[in-house]
């Protein structure tokens, strides 16, 4: 068990430092290979005023003359260890972990970064409750109900929650319950939970059941085909000739064995999500990583694109990560391989 | 009536292609202490019918019709409930593939001491110490460390033996071994067949062992049914079965099987053909395109459905021939070759 995690800690590390590599990869040395000069890129730190002098400097002073090796180094280095920027004017300190700082704004990215976590965090966690609840509960149903009237019902609202997208099903919701009916607040609301609970949960409400509706559609169509196959095992022949009841037989034994492969699709979901659920960010106006990460993409702000690609695989990596673990646990025939 | 008494037991599934008669008219029964073999090739209705018994069957789809007592209780019209109360406590099977038949996710310990208290209002702790005890009467080695394991760490003679000890822990008075040495290493069958042997005379229940195995029943049963298509062609003592068998199917069998007391170049008989499919079965005698002697009994064999006739005292045979045709082939053809003392 205890190489078996350890094993799997490596292979999580290894993961991200490839992740990293191709990142910097991407947004630094690509650039440069498309013709991009050293100086056109430090003249987005200072602006189009400067004169080459002044570009020329900064350059240096980035690093972006140094060998991509080096400035690679540089980058980890800034992330565990924090970083120096010299801009001429002062020693700039960028604390540990550090992602440099934004074109646009000048400043540090990671607390910017930080700032919006808790916005994405409350939305993927509220919604994940919801869609895992639904999802799962409809789909056992529609398993034990084949054929019924509320399993084609419940498959078909499931199709449709597959195919439509979120800035459709925010939109609509956002006119129908918020303009429309006023029961839900407009977008762009969101109070910190630390602030007032409730109102922390009333703002968030709409984006929940829309984000949870879009997974909830995945998750209650694999419940249902993973109960359909486990209904059929040997085992649950078993369970039910030792005189269990039926509901034991289902949730106990059938249930049971059909949530492993949905656990892990469930760690690679949450972790994608908790990276940025970027339309239901944009479409209800939320100011998480999402949100963040298209502001940055938009305005070309390098710094701030890597670092939250970065955290964001960063979640999935370490989500997926204890899901293996987890998957230990809840099967035990995989602490033998 | 026999602790177990079988009427006229007709299991039937509706499909879009037809009726699928799985069982079809069949009746027997069983004492306490006794053993009954079941046999027939695939889809002849065994498993069926012992799936019927505990009200297995799949789903609400069956049509179930005859009557099933036990212990002077009629299951078929009980309510669900009361058959589930049974199920486990009064009534148990042991399953063929016992990888397939456990949970793979729950220990060995933790499956037996749930069909235990499922049963007996008792505590984990005492469950635990039943479920112990249990595994060591059929012979696992350390119990106490083994209980904690997961099916898949046991290897399979283990793991039928663990069945086995969920199958006894609640003092099932009928149990139900459905294929229970079909999917072991040969060395292993033998042993696993003693064990059941030895537990049937300490619990002193009803057996019924299901197989197409003759070898399987020869070893431990007192009655013999054979099973053709849904209907019992043959039923009697093991001694009638093997030593005075009259349908050819049942000589078809005992020709099919391997013996060890046999020259090693001879060939086995097998009977030709396959078995019937249950949506059409063949008209008149089920067995008739495939019974070397259909011709004597000329169109009855496919008009006319034999009966299930008494032959001598308790020896039941469905066969068009008359009883001295049968004897007399018997005798004069297949005994000598199938070298039978």
């Amino acid at each position: 068990m205890l190489t078996y995690i350890i094993r799997r800690l490596i292979g999580a590390f290894a993961m991200l430092i490839v992740i990293s590599m191709v990142t910097f990869g991407i947004f630094y040395v690509v650039p440069q290979w498309a013709g991009a000069t050293p100086e056109a890129m430090a003249s987005r730190y200072v602006g189009r005023a400067a004169t080459p002098e002044t570009v020329h400097l900064v350059a240096e002073r980035l690093g972006f003359y140094d060998p991509v090796v080096v400035q690679y180094g540089n980058f980890v280095k800034g992330i565990f260890a924090g970083a120096q920027y010299d801009y001429g004017a002062g020693v700039e300190q960028c604390p540990a972990p550090c992602f440099g700082y934004s074109f646009i704004s000048g400043q540090p990215v990671w607390p910017d970064l930080l700032d919006r976590m808790p916005v994405t965090f409350s939305l993927a966690i509220g919604a994940a409750v919801l869609w895992v609840i639904a999802g799962v509960t409809v789909g056992v149903v529609s398993a034990l109900r084949r054929g019924s009237f509320f399993d084609r019902l419940t498959m078909g609202t499931a199709l449709a929650g597959v195919s439509l997208p979120i800035f459709f099903t925010g939109m609509i919701s956002l006119v129908v319950f918020s303009y429309g009916l006023g029961w839900t607040p407009p977008g762009g609301s969101y109070t910190p939970i630390d602030e007032n609970p409730a109102l922390w949960a009333y703002d968030l409400l709409l984006p929940w059941i829309t984000l949870a509706f879009l997974f909830a559609a995945t998750y209650a169509r694999l419940t249902r085909a993973g109960m359909l196959e486990t209904m059929g095992e040997d085992y649950i022949r078993t369970a039910r000739a030792k005189g269990l009841k039926e509901r034991q037989v289902v949730v106990k034994h059938g249930l049971r064995a059909t949530l492993t492969p949905i656990l892990t699709l469930f760690g690679i979901d949450f972790g994608l999500l908790i990276g940025g659920a970027i339309l239901t960010e944009t479409t209800y106006t939320l100011p998480g990583l999402g949100q963040y990460a298209i502001l940055a993409i938009r305005t070309q702000d390098m710094p701030q694109v890597m670092g939250v690609v970065l955290v964001a695989a960063t979640f999935v990596v370490v989500a997926s990560l204890i899901v293996d673990l987890l998957y230990a646990v809840v099967d035990p025939r995989v602490r033998l391989s | 009536m026999s602790f177990l008494d079988v009427k006229d037991l007709k299991i039937h599934f509706p499909t879009d292609d037809g009726i699928v008669k799985s069982v079809d008219g069949l009746s027997f029964g069983v004492e306490r202490g006794k053993t009954l073999g079941i046999v027939g090739e695939s889809g002849s209705g065994k498993s069926v019918t012992s799936l019927g018994i505990l009200g297995l069957h799949k789903g609400g789809r069956a049509r179930l019709s005859g009557e099933i007592w036990l212990d002077g209780e009629e299951l078929i019209g009980a309510s669900a409930e009361h058959v589930r109360r049974l199920r486990g406590k009064k009534m148990a099977m042991i399953f063929q593939d016992p990888l397939s038949s456990m949970h793979p996710y729950y220990t060995v310990g933790h499956q037996i001491i749930e069909a235990y208290r499922i049963h007996h209002d008792v505590s984990k702790q005492v469950a635990r110490k039943h479920a112990i005890d249990m595994l060591g009467r059929v012979g696992i080695p350390e119990p106490a460390r083994r209980v904690d394991s997961y099916p898949h760490e046991f290897s399979g003679g283990m793991r039928q033996r663990a069945m086995i000890a969920m199958a006894l822990s609640c003092d099932p008075e009928l149990l139900i071994a459905d294929e229970p040495t079909t999917a072991l290493d040969v060395t292993v069958q033998a042993q696993i067949l003693d064990l059941m042997r030895d537990l049937q005379r300490e619990f002193n229940s009803a057996l019924i062992i299901i197989t197409h195995d003759l070898g399987v029943v020869a070893e431990l049963s007192d009655d013999i049914l054979v099973m053709y298509g849904g209907k019992c062609v043959e039923y009697g003592t093991a001694e009638d079965v093997f030593y005075r068998p009259e349908h050819p199917y049942t000589w078809g069998l005992l020709g099919s099987m391997p013996r060890l007391d046999r020259e090693p170049t001879e060939r086995l008989m097998p009977i030709k053909g396959s078995p019937p499919s249950l949506i059409n079965v063949p008209p008149g005698c089920a067995f008739h395109p495939r019974c070397p002697y259909a011709e004597r009994t000329g169109d009855k064999a496919r008009t006319e459905v034999p009966a299930l006739t008494e032959t001598a005292g308790g020896h039941l045979v469905r066969c068009h021939m008359s009883r001295d045709e049968r004897h007399s082939l018997w005798e004069n053809e297949i005994k000598p070759v199938l070298e039978i003392q």
